[in-house]
C-alpha cells in the first residue's frame, strides 16, 4: 500500500488495490477508577470497496470500541494508544478535528444500536434529518433540504413522509426509528457505513426486514459495511468477511463461510458450537434420568407384585402428568386510562390454552406485546386471572388465597431476565438463596446454611460465593444464583421469563446446559418464555407461538421447525439470523 | 398542549385552597387568642382590636372566617395594614419594585449560571470546573443576608461604587447590586444543576449520534447538549421563585428597598402580624402561579410531556 | 457439520497464535478477592477523595465544639466589658469584641450548640417523616399516594422560610426545638418526594417480584428490600438539608423571629452586629464565617456521598 495521497477520492474512482479501510495494530485504552484498562490490544482488519465485514464478539471483546474509534467517538475516558486507522490511505488517528468532522457523516456513516436513546427526544425527526443533510452538504437552501429529508424518509420506507417530519421520536415505533437512523446514516451516500448492532434492540421479525432494507440500500449505493454484532449467524448471513474478537484481540478472521465451516481457533470453535441460530437439536442432559413422573425408574431389587404395582402407578401418573400444567381459555384484561376519564380494555392474554407434560419444557414464543410474559405472571399468580383456568398438578390456582396460595408458591418459582435486577444488591448471595427457606420457615439456621451450600453446588458455584454480593458477580453467575434461589423450596415447576436473553452466547450455553441437567436430575417442569426461536430449538420439547395475546400455533419443537403451518410462525423462523446459512459451501 | 394546561390548572385548585387554608389555620386556629398572637408583645388600643376582630370576622365559626377571607381575596380586599392603609394599595405600589428586582436577579442567575455551568460541565475535572464548584459551594454556604452585608460593605462603604441603600423610586441601575445579592445562591444552584446535566448529556447516546452525523462541535454542544440540559434547570427555576421571595425580604431589608419584601421585612421587625399574614398569602399565590407558568414552559421544552396522555 | 481440517484454509483466513490469545474458562469466579458489598465499594470510593476527609474533619470539629465548648475557650461569652466595645483582636481575645463588649471568639464557640441543634433536630424530623411517608406513598400507591401527594403539594406550595416566618410570628415561645419543628413543618415534602420517586423505581425491580413470588408479605418486601435500596438519594438530600437548615435558622434570627436574643447563636450574633457594620465589620463576619464553614462542610460531605453512591459513576463489569 504505497498510495499516500491525502485527497479523499469519490466512490468508484479509488483504485481497487487500495483498501477502503485498513486498521493496523490498533490499541485502545480506558482510564477507569481502578486504573488503566486495555480494551483493544492490537487489532488488524481490512475492508475493500463494496465489501461487507462483520466483527463478532461477546461483551468486553472490544468490538464496539474498535468501531467507534474509527470516527473518533470513544467515550471521554478512552483514547487510541497505538496503531493506525487508514481510511483511503489517510490515518484517521492523526487528522485534525475539523477534518474528522468533514469525514463523519459524509464519507463514513454510523448506525447505532438503540434507536430510542440515539435520537434526541426534544427535536422533531425532520429537524434531526435535515441537520444531517445540511451538515454534509448534500443539499442547500431550505426547500432543497426539506425535499431531501422527505426523500430520505421515503427511502427508509416511511409513507406520508411529509407529515412524519414534524413528529417526535417517541411517536415512532422502534423499527421506524431505526429506519430513520439508517436513513440518516446513508443520507450522503457515504463510502463506509458502520452499523453497531443495528437490530439487537428490535423485535425479531422487524430485524430481518431492517437488515434486508439495509442490504438493498448499501448495495445500490456501493457502500461498504462494517457490522458489529454478537450473533454469529447474523454475521455469516450479512457479511462476506468475518473478524472474531476476544478480549481485545482478533483470534480469527477470513471469509465468513469458511470460518463457520472450518473454525480453527478454540474460541471460534466454542462460539460456533454454542450459537443457537446454527444449532440443530435440543441439548441433551449429561445425567441419566432417575425419575419419571415423580417415580423412581430403576427397578432393581423389586419382586413381581411390586413391579406390577409400579407399572400401574406409572400408567396413572403418566395420564395425570401429561397435563401437569394445564392452561385453559386463559384471559387477562387490563384497564388502561385514556386521556380524561375514559378507560379502555387491553386484552393482554386472549383465550390461551396449552398443557405441559411433567418433566418437559414448554416454550412460549412471541415478540413484544404478545402476552407471553403476562401468561408467566398468571401462572405464578403474581397477577389475577380475568377468566379461564390455570391448573398445576390438577389443582386450579386461580382461586387460591391465603395459606393455600402461600403453600402453592413453593411449587412454582420464577427466574427472570435481568441478571442485574433479579438479586437485591444489599443482600449477600447466601441471604438471597436462604430467603425462600426463611420465609417458609424451613429448618433452622445451620440446616439452612447447609442447604444453601448444597444449592450452590447444584448450580456449579464454589461454596465461598455465599458471602459475596451481586455487584461482584457477572451476569451468568447472577443467573445461577437466581436459579439456586428458585430451587431452594424444591419446586416442581420453574417459570423462566427470558432467563438467558441478556447473556453472552457462551454463558447462555452454560446456563442452558445447567438447566437441562437440573431438569433431568430433579424432574422439573419448565415454562420457558422467550422471543428467540433459536434458543427454543436448544431447550424446548414443545412450543406455543403467541401473537397479540393469542396462541397462533402449537406443537412439538421438531414439528414447528420442520413444518410451520402459520404465516406468522414461518416469519419468525425466517427471521432467525443465519437460518438461511448453509454449512460447507 | 391545551389538555396539559387544563390539567395543571385543575391540579392547582386544591393546592390553592389547601395552602391558603393552611396559612389561615396557622394564624387563627391554633390555640390562643389570635389577636394577641398577631401583635406579639404589643398591646394595641381597644379600638384597633375591635377593628381587627371585625375585619377578620373572628366572631364567626372558623370555616366561615376562612371563606370570607378567600372571598375577600378574590374581590381584592386583603385587609388593612397596621397604619390603616389597605393592603391592596401597598401591594400595588410595592409590587413593581420587587418585580424589577426579581427580574434582574433571574436574568443574572439564569444567564451567568447556565453559561458557567455549561463550561464547567464540558470541562469536567479541569481547573474551571473545580473553581466553579468551589465558588458555588461557598455561595450556598453563606446566607444571603451575609452576602448582602458583605457586598454592601465592600462595594458600598469601602469602594463607594454603589449606593448602600436604594431610593424610594428604585430605578434599574440602583437595583443592580441588590439583584446580584439576591441571585447569588440561586446562581450557585443553577451552576451545579447545569453542570451535572451537561456532564450527563455529554455522554448520552444521542449526542454521539449527532457527532457521527458530521455536525460541528459547536452545534452539538448548543443544539443537543445544552438544549437538553435546560429542562432540569427550568424545573428548578419554579422552586427557585420561592427562595427568591424569601431572599427578597432579606435583601430589600438590607438595602432598604421599598418593595414587597421590604414591607414584609418592616412588618416582621415591627411585629405587625396581620400585614405579614396578608403579604405572605399573596406571595404564596404568586409562587403557585409562577410554578404553573414554569410547568407550561417545561412542557414546551420537552415534547414527551406535551403528548403524554 | 463444521470440519476442523486445516489444510482447506484459504489465504485470507487468519488464525491468531494460541499463546497470545489464551482462552479462559467461561465465567469463572475470582476467588482471590474479599467479598465486597456495594456499601464497601462506596466506602472505598469515598476514602480515596481528600474532600471526604476535609469535610469529615470539619464536621467532627463542629460537633465537638458544640458538645464541649468549655474545652475551646475559658472566656465567658456573656461577660460584657463595655469600655472595650468593638475593639480589635488582642491577647487572650483572638477575634476582638462585639458592640456589647463580649468576646467574639467565645460567643462563636458557645453559639455552636444552638445553631447545630436546630439543624440536627430539623433534619432528623424531616428525614424520618419523609422516609415513612414517601415509602408508603410510593410503594402502596393508589388513594394513599394521591392523598399524601396532594397534602405534600400544599405544604410544598409554601416556601419553607416564608411559612416559618408566619408560624414564628404566632408562636409565643421560641426555643431551638420550636424553631426546628417550625422549619420541619414546611420542609418535609421535599424529602418525601425524593423518597417516593426512589421507591417507585426500586419497586419495579425484579428482585421485588421474585420475593413476591416466594410469598414474602408486601410490608416485609417494603421494609427489607425496597427501602434499603431506595434510601441512598435521601441520605444525600438529608446531608445537604442539614446545612440549609442552619442557614435558615440564621435567616430567621436575622429577621428577629428566630431564636430569642438571649440564646447564643451565630444568627443572633450576626444580627446584633449589623448596626455597627460601618465602623466594625468583623464582629459580623466572624460568626458568619463560622456558619459558612460549618454549612460548607455538610455540603461537601453531601457531594462526596452522592458521588460515591451514584450507580452510574461506579464502573460495572
Amino acid at each position: 500500500m504505497t498510495d499516500t495521497s491525502t485527497r479523499p477520492e469519490t466512490a468508484g474512482t479509488a483504485s481497487s488495490s487500495t483498501p477502503l479501510l485498513e486498521i493496523k495494530g490498533l490499541k485502545i485504552g480506558f482510564k477507569t477508577q481502578a486504573g488503566y484498562v486495555d480494551a483493544v490490544r492490537g487489532v488488524d482488519l481490512t475492508i475493500r470497496q463494496g465489501e461487507s465485514l462483520a466483527i463478532v464478539g461477546e461483551s468486553g471483546s472490544g468490538k464496539s470500541t474498535t468501531a467507534t474509534s474509527i470516527i473518533d467517538l470513544l467515550p471521554g475516558t478512552g483514547e487510541v494508544t497505538g496503531g493506525q486507522i487508514l481510511f483511503e490511505g489517510k490515518d484517521l488517528t492523526k487528522v485534525s478535528a475539523s477534518e474528522m468532522q468533514a469525514i463523519r457523516g459524509r464519507d463514513i456513516g454510523y448506525v447505532p444500536q438503540d434507536p430510542m436513546s440515539n435520537l434526541n427526544p426534544v427535536w422533531s425527526i425532520g429537524f434531526q434529518v435535515e441537520e444531517a443533510i445540511r451538515a454534509n452538504g448534500v443539499a442547500t437552501g431550505k426547500q432543497a433540504v426539506r425535499q431531501r429529508a422527505v426523500d430520505v424518509l421515503k427511502e427508509a420506507g416511511l409513507n406520508d413522509a411529509g407529515d412524519r417530519l414534524k413528529q417526535f421520536p417517541h411517536q415512532f415505533s422502534g423499527g421506524m426509528r431505526q429506519r430513520v437512523l439508517i436513513g440518516i446514516g446513508l443520507s450522503s451516500r457515504p463510502k463506509l457505513l458502520i452499523a453497531d448492532e443495528p437490530t439487537s434492540a428490535l423485535d425479531v421479525t422487524v430485524q430481518r426486514r431492517i437488515l434486508d432494507h439495509l442490504e438493498t440500500l448499501t448495495r445500490d449505493y456501493g457502500t461498504s459495511v462494517l457490522f458489529i454484532t454478537h450473533d454469529l449467524g447474523l454475521a455469516a448471513e450479512r457479511a462476506e468477511k468475518l473478524v472474531v474478537m476476544y478480549k481485545g484481540r482478533v483470534v480469527e478472521s477470513g471469509p465468513s463461510q469458511e470460518i463457520l465451516a472450518n473454525p480453527q481457533h478454540p474460541y471460534t470453535q466454542r462460539l460456533v458450537a454454542a450459537a443457537p441460530s446454527l444449532a440443530s437439536q435440543r441439548i441433551q442432559s449429561s445425567i441419566a434420568p432417575t425419575h419419571s413422573h415423580g417415580l423412581a425408574i430403576s427397578d432393581e431389587g423389586a419382586d413381581d407384585a411390586e413391579l406390577i404395582a409400579r407399572a400401574r402407578q406409572r400408567e396413572e401418573a403418566g395420564k395425570k402428568d401429561s397435563e401437569y400444567i394445564s392452561v385453559t381459555n386463559l384471559s387477562k384484561v387490563y384497564k388502561i386510562r385514556q386521556g380524561g376519564f375514559k378507560t379502555t380494555d387491553l386484552r393482554a392474554v386472549d383465550d390461551v390454552s396449552f398443557s405441559i407434560p411433567r418433566g418437559t419444557t414448554m416454550a412460549l414464543v412471541g415478540e413484544s406485546g404478545s402476552g407471553k410474559s403476562t401468561v408467566a405472571k398468571l401462572v405464578l399468580q403474581l397477577e389475577s386471572i380475568t377468566s379461564g383456568t390455570v391448573s398445576v398438578d390438577g389443582q386450579s390456582v386461580g382461586a387460591l388465597k391465603g395459606r393455600d396460595l402461600f403453600d402453592f408458591r413453593r411449587r412454582v418459582q420464577p427466574v427472570f431476565q435481568d441478571p442485574y435486577g433479579s438479586l437485591d444488591p444489599m443482600y449477600s448471595v447466601g441471604n438471597t438463596i436462604a430467603e425462600p427457606l426463611v420465609t417458609h420457615g424451613i429448618g433452622d439456621r445451620s440446616s439452612r446454611q447447609a442447604r444453601v451450600r448444597e444449592l450452590l453446588d447444584q448450580v456449579s458455584l464454589p461454596a465461598s460465593t455465599v458471602n459475596r454480593y451481586p455487584n461482584e458477580l457477572s451476569g451468568g453467575q447472577r443467573q445461577r444464583i437466581a436459579v439456586a434461589r428458585a430451587l431452594a423450596l424444591k419446586p416442581d415447576v420453574i417459570v423462566l421469563d427470558e432467563a438467558v436473553s441478556a447473556l453472552d452466547v457462551l454463558v447462555q450455553g452454560q446456563i442452558l446446559d445447567l438447566l437441562t441437567d437440573l431438569q433431568t436430575e430433579l424432574g422439573l417442569t419448565y415454562l420457558f418464555i422467550t422471543h428467540d426461536l433459536a434458543v427454543v430449538r436448544l431447550i424446548a420439547d414443545n412450543v406455543s407461538v403467541m401473537q397479540k395475546g393469542r396462541v397462533v400455533e402449537a406443537g412439538t419443537t421438531d414439528d414447528i421447525f420442520a413444518n410451520p403451518a402459520q404465516q406468522y410462525t414461518r416469519e419468525l423462523l425466517e427471521a432467525i439470523p443465519g437460518a438461511n446459512f448453509e454449512f460447507g459451501r | 398542549m391545551l389538555w396539559y394546561t387544563g390539567r395543571r390548572l385543575l391540579q392547582l385548585i386544591p393546592v390553592f385552597f389547601g395552602a391558603t387554608f393552611l396559612i389561615y389555620f396557622m394564624v387563627f386556629a391554633l390555640p390562643g387568642d389570635p389577636v394577641a398572637a398577631l401583635f406579639g408583645d404589643k398591646t394595641p388600643s381597644p379600638a384597633v382590636i375591635e377593628a381587627i376582630r371585625a375585619e377578620y370576622n373572628l366572631d364567626q365559626p372558623f370555616i366561615v372566617q376562612y371563606l370570607l377571607y378567600i372571598g375577600g381575596l378574590f374581590t381584592g380586599d386583603l385587609g388593612t395594614t397596621f397604619s390603616g392603609r389597605p393592603v391592596v394599595d401597598e401591594l400595588i405600589r410595592a409590587f413593581p419594585i420587587t418585580f424589577r428586582l426579581a427580574m434582574l436577579a433571574l436574568l443574572f442567575e439564569a444567564v451567568a449560571g447556565i453559561v458557567v455551568g455549561l463550561i464547567a460541565g464540558l470541562r469536567k475535572g479541569k481547573l474551571f470546573d473545580t473553581s466553579a464548584l468551589v465558588v458555588s459551594l461557598l455561595l450556598i454556604s453563606v446566607p444571603t443576608f451575609v452576602i448582602g452585608f458583605l457586598l454592601q460593605y465592600v462595594f458600598g462603604i469601602q469602594l463607594g461604587l454603589f449606593r448602600t441603600t436604594v431610593s424610594s423610586q428604585a430605578p434599574w441601575d440602583e437595583l443592580v447590586l441588590p439583584a446580584i445579592v439576591l441571585a447569588s445562591v440561586s446562581f450557585a444552584y443553577i451552576v451545579r444543576l447545569t453542570r451535572a446535566s451537561v456532564s450527563e448529556n455529554s455522554s448520552a447516546d444521542f449526542v454521539r449520534t449527532a457527532s457521527a452525523k458530521g455536525l460541528t462541535r459547536g452545534r452539538v454542544v448548543t443544539v443537543h447538549i445544552l438544549r437538553n440540559s435546560l429542562v432540569p434547570v427550568v424545573t428548578y427555576l419554579g422552586v427557585d421563585i420561592g427562595s427568591l421571595m424569601v431572599g427578597a425580604i432579606v435583601t430589600e431589608g438590607i438595602f432598604n428597598i421599598q418593595g414587597v419584601g421590604g414591607t414584609v421585612y418592616r412588618a416582621i421587625t415591627l411585629g405587625e402580624g396581620p400585614t405579614v399574614v396578608s403579604f405572605v398569602a399573596v406571595m404564596v399565590i404568586i409562587f403557585m402561579i409562577a410554578n404553573l407558568l414554569v410547568d407550561l414552559l417545561y412542557a414546551l421544552l420537552d415534547p414527551r410531556i406535551r403528548y403524554a396522555k | 457439520m463444521p470440519s476442523n481440517d486445516s489444510s482447506a484454509l484459504s489465504a485470507d483466513h487468519f488464525v491468531a497464535d494460541l499463546d497470545e490469545t489464551p482462552v479462559k474458562a467461561v465465567d469463572a469466579i475470582d476467588e482471590s478477592e474479599k467479598p465486597r458489598s456495594s456499601w464497601n465499594d462506596a466506602w472505598d470510593a469515598m476514602k480515596r477523595r481528600p474532600t471526604f476527609w476535609i469535610a469529615a474533619f470539619l464536621i467532627v470539629v463542629v460537633i465537638v465544639v458544640a458538645l464541649f465548648p468549655g474545652l475551646f475557650t475559658s472566656v465567658s461569652p456573656t461577660a460584657a466589658d463595655l469600655p472595650r466595645s468593638n475593639e480589635g483582636p488582642s491577647a487572650g481575645h483572638l477575634l476582638g469584641f462585639t458592640f456589647q463588649g463580649t468576646d467574639v471568639f467565645a460567643r462563636i464557640v458557645w453559639g455552636t450548640r444552638a445553631s447545630l441543634t436546630v439543624g440536627l433536630i430539623a433534619t432528623i424530623i424531616v428525614t424520618v417523616v419523609g422516609i415513612v411517608i414517601g415509602s408508603l406513598a410510593g410503594f402502596y400507591g393508589g388513594w394513599l399516594d394521591a392523598v399524601v401527594s396532594r397534602i405534600g403539594d400544599i405544604f410544598f406550595a409554601i416556601p419553607t422560610v416564608l411559612g416559618a416566618i408566619v408560624l414564628m410570628s404566632i408562636l409565643p415561645t421560641r426555643t431551638p426545638l420550636t424553631v426546628a419543628l417550625v422549619l420541619s413543618v414546611f420542609a418535609w415534602p421535599q424529602i418525601a418526594r425524593v423518597m417516593r420517586g426512589s421507591v417507585l423505581s426500586a419497586r419495579a425491580a425484579d428482585y421485588v417480584t421474585a420475593s413476591a413470588a416466594l410469598g414474602v408479605s408486601r410490608f416485609r418486601i417494603l421494609v427489607r428490600h425496597v427501602v434499603p435500596n431506595a434510601i441512598t438519594p435521601v441520605i444525600v438530600v438529608a446531608t445537604v438539608s442539614l446545612g440549609t437548615f442552619i442557614v435558615a435558622e440564621a435567616t430567621l434570627s436575622f429577621l428577629g423571629i428566630g431564636l430569642p436574643p438571649s440564646t447564643m447563636s451565630w444568627g443572633n450574633d450576626i444580627n446584633a452586629a449589623r448596626n455597627s457594620l460601618r465602623v466594625a465589620p468583623m464582629p459580623l463576619f466572624w460568626p458568619a464565617a463560622a456558619l459558612s464553614v460549618t454549612v460548607l462542610s455538610f455540603l461537601l460531605m453531601g457531594d462526596v456521598v452522592r458521588d460515591a453512591l451514584d450507580p452510574k459513576a461506579r464502573a460495572r463489569r
